[in-house]
């Protein structure tokens, strides 16, 4: 039974750079722009993540630096699609395509470095628990963060009034803008603070997840990150729990391994990127259900006519 | 304050500039690079766009290595003009060589050898079925499912990889290779043929170059190509004009997984000879830069191609001549590509100083 609960914490843990990124992505196409980019932007934040932890030793100066650098990138996405009207796909995936060749470049440095051993976290009183407390009260501080992050969003995006902006800004950027609401800046506002959680999710994964640089390490996350905001149909409650769900996924890979299942070790490796496919087709296969949930404006460039 | 003003119609002569204001722009940024690392920029320079065409054996290395980036992106320019946006090509590659290295491999274990003119077909023929299948999922998924072709086509690449790593692991192993993940070589009855003598340049350059007159015959002198690209540019005009969306998406995913895959199966019966876990180093995701450094046009995408090869050199030599890391080259494959889609704006909006405008 207690091998449960471990699987529990491994997926809560796996989830979570999901999660962040996941949410950051949501920002994005709240207000209206879809972000290719992801898989680039974790993959550099996850390089600087791990150097300033390697230097410093701090796990929180590690998410800033990832935070800043995917907040960069952003910036540079941010300010071709919306003052330049380039194509959202393309420069997305420009970004993707640059942040894996940088990150490759400039992380040659620490590949095979290790981080100082850790002190293992524990939730006071409440880690003593019996089952629940291996399950649920021994993690890293970021992914009740990150449960934290959702649900603001929830209620930054339903709650307040910043949200309803943003929402509107994504749904029908005209009237938005007809109303006095400057577009543009909101949603390069969203481009930003997507690209920095985008970048918290690749520092999580280097400096916390894996713990360590090789090239690639991103390995697709960035894109599953990007299904499950239609899996979530843009609902951070509901991104959160997807999340776990596909952390779940990745984990029973190792558990069947563990288990000496008698599966080529290469099946089981594909299992994340079958489980996303089969989930997607799923859920998109109502059209009209995803038309009524999608951020009317997703991916359409916005020109100010006066 | 510049701004920019919106011109009255698309400057033809400025999406022909755009690339080569692109490529100035990026070899700029490379030299500030080299600089800040310490190298001589001219050295560095020199390395990406000089030393890889110097020699006619230097020369037919960057030719063999445009050959794929060539013919991939020729059929992803027929997807992207019909609003398909398959990403995936890179797995329709993978999926090209183990189909058509996997018909190599037949023959070879059963001892058939065919003439050449019979075997080669069967390869590049399984090679185009390969890709073309793994392409239908996407197209399937995308027809019945409504799932986003970026995402599937995507994801279908990391499961291809593993197909590759499965195979090469386990059942297709050579019992004589000591345990390395590797195939055995393919017999000498499946190779292409050299198309110059001494060197690695195989007849696969000719048919990129026929692919490339082919795609330029569908895209502008054919009924079918003339739909898919109505249906990318105006889905309503094509409606209304009656032409099938479903058929332009299968028809676009099915041309670019084919070329996908036959890139695959001439890279595996080319230079490879024999299939490992290594046969593919991104070269479906650098056909994606070559398809908009190419303006999506056939003539461009040759010498796109012919570029991108050169940069991928130029980042072998950079590691061997001056000691950077060789994943130099994919930053300034990345870097082109955004710069390009920058000048791009070009195209659509004049750079204007600032006038003062009237609220109002």
């Amino acid at each position: 039974m207690n091998e449960f609960a471990l699987l529990i914490a491994a997926t809560l843990l796996a989830g979570t750079p999901l999660a962040l990124a996941g949410l950051g992505l949501l920002i994005n196409e709240r207000a209206g722009v879809l972000n290719l980019g992801a898989e680039g932007m974790m993959l550099v934040a996850a390089v600087a993540g791990f150097a300033v932890a390697l230097s410093t030793g701090s796990d929180l100066l590690a998410f800033a630096a990832g935070a800043a650098a995917g907040a960069l990138l952003a910036a540079v996405f941010g300010l071709l699609v919306i003052w330049l009207n380039t194509n959202q796909y393309a420069t997305g995936l420009a970004l993707s395509l640059f942040g894996y060749g940088f990150s490759a470049f400039v992380g040659v440095g620490v590949v095979g470095k290790k981080l100082a051993d850790r002190t293992a976290f524990e939730v006071p009183g409440l880690a003593q628990l019996p089952w629940l407390g291996d399950a649920l009260f021994k993690q890293h501080p970021m992914v009740y963060a990150t449960m934290a992050i959702a649900v603001g969003m929830a209620a930054f995006f339903y709650k307040s009034r910043t949200g309803l902006v943003l929402r509107a800004v994504g749904e029908s950027p005209e009237s938005a803008h007809a109303l006095g609401y400057p577009v543009r800046r909101v949603r390069f506002l969203a481009v930003l603070a997507g690209g920095a959680l985008c970048g918290v999710a690749g520092a999580f994964l280097s400096v916390v997840y894996a713990p360590l640089w090789v090239e690639g390490l991103t390995a697709g996350r960035g894109w599953i990150a990007l299904a499950l905001t239609t899996f979530a149909t843009w609902r951070p409650i509901r991104l959160l729990l997807g999340a776990y769900l596909f952390g779940g996924v990745t984990m029973l890979q190792f558990q069947l391994q563990g288990m000496g299942v008698e599966v080529p070790s290469q099946w089981l490796a594909m299992l994340p990127y079958i489980a996303t496919i089969v989930v997607l087709a799923l859920i998109s296969r109502n059209a009209a259900f995803i038309r009524i949930n999608m951020p009317a404006s997703l991916g359409k460039p916005f020109h100010p006519s006066h | 304050m510049l701004r920019l003003e919106a011109r009255p119609a698309p400057s033809q002569r400025m999406a022909l500039l755009s690339p080569l204001i692109a490529i100035a722009v990026t070899a700029l940024l490379a030299a500030v690079l080299f600089a800040a690392l310490g190298k001589d920029p001219v050295r560095g320079l020199a390395v990406f766009f000089f030393e890889p065409l110097n020699g006619l054996r230097a020369t037919s290395e960057v030719l063999l290595k445009a050959t794929p980036l060539i013919v991939i992106a020729l059929g992803l320019a027929v997807c992207y003009r019909a609003n398909v946006w398959n990403i995936g090509a890179e797995g329709q590659y993978l999926l090209g060589a183990v189909a058509g290295g996997g018909m190599a491999l037949w023959l070879t274990a059963n001892g058939i050898v065919l003439p050449k003119v019979l075997s080669l077909t069967l390869v590049l023929l399984c090679g185009v079925l390969g890709g073309m299948f793994w392409a239908s999922i996407v197209a399937l998924l995308r027809d019945r499912f409504n799932a986003s072709e970026i995402l599937v086509s995507l994801m279908l690449v990391y499961v291809a990889q593993q197909v590759v790593n499965y195979l090469v692991f386990g059942p297709w192993k050579d019992p004589g290779g000591f345990n390395f993940p590797q195939t055995r070589t393919f017999d000498a009855s499946t190779w292409l043929p050299p198309l110059i003598e001494r060197t690695r340049l195989h007849i696969g350059f000719l048919l990129a170059l026929l692919a490339a007159g082919l795609t330029w015959l569908f895209m502008f002198r054919s009924y079918r190509g003339f739909a898919l690209q109505v249906g990318g540019l105006a889905p309503a005009a094509a409606r209304y004009a009656g032409f099938s969306s479903r058929g332009a998406l299968w028809l676009a995913l099915g041309v670019s997984g084919g070329m996908a895959g036959l890139a695959g199966a001439m890279e595996a019966a080319g230079p490879l000879r024999q299939l490992t876990p290594h046969i593919s180093t991104g070269l479906g995701f650098t056909a994606i830069i070559v398809v908009f450094v190419g303006r999506l046009h056939p003539l461009g995408i040759v010498a796109a191609g012919v570029l991108l090869s050169m940069m991928l050199i130029g980042g072998e030599l950079a590691q061997s001549r001056l000691g950077l890391p060789n994943a130099l080259s994919s930053v300034f494959q990345g870097l082109l590509l955004v710069v390009l889609l920058a000048s791009d704006t070009l195209i659509h909006y004049r750079v204007r100083g600032a006038r003062k405008v009237v609220a109002g």
